[in-house]
């Protein structure tokens, strides 16, 4: 077991954990953060995204003990951003979720391609949404309300 | 969830009570009303008539602070229900929509589905079955409240309205519904009650968005997985092997040196036996299973070999069989000339269904009574599974319904194998709350499995190219033998649901001829969203497109042909399709349409879809879909599940999709080697046109499903001149 300080969410976090634990279960189980989900354990999903110093991260393959002083921010958060409420207002507006276990790590995904590009086009979307996995299959509209936020955004 | 202990508390409180319509400590009106449909008495086995005896649970609870709780007596699972069901409640009762709060309702008699007799959502049935229901108790409680504000005023009720939470009465007296409460509670509930006409509906057939959407965009919507309570500890099990292995002996030396494991120990299994482990957290739970030794005895243990199993079946499909339908006459066929017939062979592998949310059950067990949170399509089932294990009487079991991330059938097991290994770990641990969790490999590699099939199709073309004769043999494993739902859906050997969509077809052919068998094979299956009709729909509508093809004729003016005039639906679908499918006319060069419709759980569909290929992969443009499922309640959720519905279809052709296996073993491990459709590999857009109908509305959670597969592969078909009969497509 080692301790370490982490920036969760602009917040100081401080936990005692094996270094081999996921960053996934430490944001789960140590911090109670259950925002961030848990659907493969192999990066093959895309729900436990999380944003590690801005870029979009597979939280479930990640040790914690590889984090440093990186800043994570999670879906908890995310709505303080401007990107962020955008597109959790988008998905709202365009009603994109159906179970929605997934959707934490699409909009984590979503937010990550539109700080990057203002103006994704199918294939931009395609390329940044391809790993992760809505087995209730709201695709069509995961791409609208992508659109739809740029727009908003611009 | 907090929401869901405070409402079987209260559970609990009125069974005591026993009343009617009662006023709650908190001073508001809780109504409970329970209505004997005339479905409710075809229930099979119940007897006809017998009167029944419900608890008084509530359904709507109007609070002194204006919310108006409503219990909804289904898992939510993606479906829309959690919205649907109270729209139409709402409506009835002319409630403030923006005051309505939902409520997943535990396990009890009362929330039972009318047509089905236990607590349960599958059959498409939401809605289909509570429709009236959900009115009626919207209707009584809104007359108990202007009766509540007439007679306060000493006017007749009728000279009353209703509109958003508030009763208006002569003389521009009103009254909230909030303040009404305990006065209405006093009431006797109406027997009879007039429902509004359709088009008082304020509410119903509105484009109404989710009332569960924020909390699943911010994190902060509490799924099964996410539960936390006080003490609380996780388990994950070691599975066998092989299906009904059992465990000879096990080493923990190093599972137990790994931090926060606290027991390991072996468990029966609803096959075999595991070797269950308890620890602090999941983490240390799975690293502790990875160190694990264990013998495993498979003596007398079947292994199942996908090769083998091919081999197996293809023998049987040539061989008549039990007999599903026989129509006209039976041996016609043989005396077709070969140019004028078709004989194809078709497969289709074992699916996982695969859910965004791992399975996963909570028990909590006390000694003479238990708590369970669970995200379960079958509670009633499951309720009564953890009782046996513990040895307890259901109504000891307090069963709370947690939001589930998908099911799919999956979270509706007769066997409630999930929740009987949970059951057996926490009677371990009295005391303590086991969250059992089955990790993604638990869930690819754990069986219940959408069963592989082998039909097998001969079919004469008359001299009007239509088909004349038509002989059919289905072969796949029974998913309803050994369950409770047997007596009633299994006729002379035959399991309707392997044959569904398939015998009970519309299209008007003379000579038709049903087979089925159903080998007894060590997998476990289940229903797999929109079940049989997965692969009867993929036989069905790649067959009658080929015979259009070879027609020449327009694929959906022969199908319109070739339908009995007594499938409405389908024809107003079709011609709806053909309406707003202008496109196919004008495709790039490249690409090709594929048609496809299929009408299941009462629903009609009609599919067209734009398809060009990319990569040696099918690439879906464009699908247009027509609906015909009655009264849409909310027609946005309808479109919703349609878009997104084709896009679980498509799990059948994308390349890992298959479940295969090698002496006994499953060959896919995680979403790495099975793999569902990624964005790429669904439709890109999809418009959905929604058949104007005033008819009592059916379901939609499974009819998307069976028509998106053979739409691709018929327009595949026109691409590269082959007719695809193995899924899923491995290569084209």
């Amino acid at each position: 077991m080692d301790t370490y300080q982490l920036t969760v969410n602009g917040q100081q976090r401080s936990v005692t954990v094996d270094p081999g634990t996921p960053l996934l279960w430490v944001l789960r189980e140590e911090l109670k953060m259950t925002g961030t989900k848990y659907g493969c354990g192999v990066a093959a999903c895309g729900a436990c995204t999380v944003h590690v110093a801005g870029v979009a991260t597979r939280s479930c393959i990640v040790p914690v003990s590889l984090i440093g002083d990186r800043p994570i921010v999670t879906i908890e958060a995310i709505g303080d951003d401007r990107v962020g409420k955008a597109v959790q207002d988008a998905w709202v507006a365009h009603d994109v979720v159906q179970c929605g276990y997934c959707q934490s790590g699409q909009i984590m995904s979503a937010v990550a391609l539109l700080k990057d590009n203002s103006k994704p086009s199918d294939h931009n979307i395609e390329e940044s949404m391809g790993g992760n996995l809505c087995r209730c299959g709201t695709y069509p509209r995961i791409r609208e309300a992508i659109k739809a936020a740029a727009q908003q955004l611009k | 969830m907090s929401a869901a202990t405070t409402s079987a508390n209260d559970l609990r409180l009125s069974r005591r009570t026993f009343l009617r319509a009662s006023a709650t400590a908190a001073g508001g009106l809780w109504v409970s009303l329970y209505l004997d449909f005339p479905l409710a008495a075809q229930e099979p086995g119940a007897g006809a008539q017998q009167p029944k005896t419900y608890p008084p649970d509530a359904f709507v609870d109007i609070r002194p602070d204006g919310k108006i709780v409503i219990q909804v007596n289904r898992l939510e699972f993606g479906q829309g229900v959690q919205t649907a069901l109270p729209m139409i409640l709402a409506d009835e009762l002319d409630a403030d929509w923006s005051q309505v709060v939902a409520e997943l309702a535990p396990a009890a008699d009362v929330y039972k589905d009318p047509l089905f007799g236990m607590q349960m959502v599958g059959g498409s049935g939401s809605i289909a079955h509570s429709y009236q229901q959900y009115r009626e108790l919207g209707a009584k409680t809104r007359a108990m409240l202007v009766a509540a504000a007439a007679a306060g005023w000493n006017v007749a009720p009728s000279e009353c309205r209703t509109e958003s939470s508030v009763v208006h009465g002569p003389g521009g007296r009103s009254a909230r519904y909030a303040d009404l409460g305990s006065a209405a509670a006093k009431l006797p509930v109406p027997a009879t009650v007039q429902l509004k006409n359709p088009s008082q509906f304020r509410l119903v057939g509105k484009r109404v968005r989710r009332l569960d959407s924020r909390s699943k965009c911010d994190g902060s919507l509490k799924f099964g997985l996410d539960l936390d309570l006080p003490g609380m500890r996780t388990a994950v099990v070691a599975h066998p092997p092989v299906f009904g292995a059992r465990v000879r002996g096990f080493d923990a030396t190093a599972a137990r040196s790994v931090d926060g494991v606290r027991e390991i120990f072996e468990i029966p299994l609803a096959k075999g036996t595991g070797v269950a482990i308890v620890a602090d957290k999941f983490w240390p739970a799975k690293q502790a299973r990875d160190r694990l030794t264990i013998d495993w005895d498979l003596g007398g243990v079947e292994r199942a070999d996908t090769a083998q199993l091919r081999a197996q079946y293809k023998q049987l499909a040539r061989s008549p069989g039990m007999r599903s339908i026989a129509r006209g006459n039976a041996t016609a066929i043989d005396r077709v000339a070969a140019a004028n017939r078709i004989v194809a062979e078709y497969e289709f592998p074992f699916l996982a269904h695969t859910p965004m949310e791992p399975l996963n059950t909570t028990v909590r067990f006390d000694g003479d009574r238990a708590e369970v949170w669970a995200g379960s399509q079958f509670q009633t089932v499951d309720q009564s599974a953890i009782a046996e294990v513990l040895g307890l009487k259901p109504e000891q079991v307090t069963f709370h319904t947690e939001m589930a991330g998908g099911g799919f059938g999956r979270r509706a097991t007769p066997d409630s194998h999930v929740q009987r290994e949970a059951a057996a770990i926490a009677k371990r641990l009295t005391g303590t709350p086991i969250r059992l969790v089955w990790t993604r490999e638990d869930d690819v590699q754990g069986g219940y499995y959408r069963p592989m099939h082998l039909h097998r199709v001969e079919i004469g073309i008359g001299a009007n190219g239509m088909p004349a004769s038509w002989r059919h043999v289905i072969v796949g494993q029974s998913l309803l033998a050994d369950t409770p739902f047997a007596a009633f859906m299994i006729k002379d050997g035959v399991d309707a649901t392997a044959t569904e969509g398939v015998a009970d077809t519309h299209y008007d052919i003379p000579n038709f001829h049903v087979f089925a068998h159903h080998p007894k094979v060590n997998v476990p299956v289940l229903w797999w969203r929109s079940v049989g009709h997965t692969h009867t729909a993929f036989v069905m509508e790649t067959l009658i497109d080929e015979l259009a093809a070879r027609a020449k004729a327009d694929p959906i003016a022969y199908r319109r042909r070739l339908l009995s005039p007594k499938a409405k639906k389908l024809h107003s679908v079709l011609r709806l399709l053909n309406e707003k499918s202008a496109w196919r006319r004008q495709l790039p060069r490249g690409h090709a349409a594929g048609i496809a419709c299929h009408e299941s759980f009462g629903t009609g569909v009609a599919c067209a879809v734009d398809v060009s290929i990319e990569n040696k992969r099918p690439r879906i443009h464009r699908a247009t879909v027509a609906v015909d499922c009655g009264l849409a309640v909310n027609p946005l959720s309808v479109e919703s599940q349609f878009e997104a519905g084709l896009a679980f279809g498509v799990s059948q052709l994308v390349a890992k999709g298959a479940i295969t296996f090698r002496d006994g073993r499953v060959e896919q491990r995680n979403f790495d080697t099975y793999a569902p459709p990624y964005m790429i590999d669904a439709p890109m857009a999809v418009d959905v046109h929604i058949v104007p109908s005033a008819e009592a509305p059916s379901g939609c959670g499974e009819p998307p499903v069976p028509v998106i597969s053979p739409a691709v592969a018929n327009a595949l078909a026109r691409l590269t001149g082959k007719r695809y009969r193995t899924l899923p497509l491995v290569t084209l």
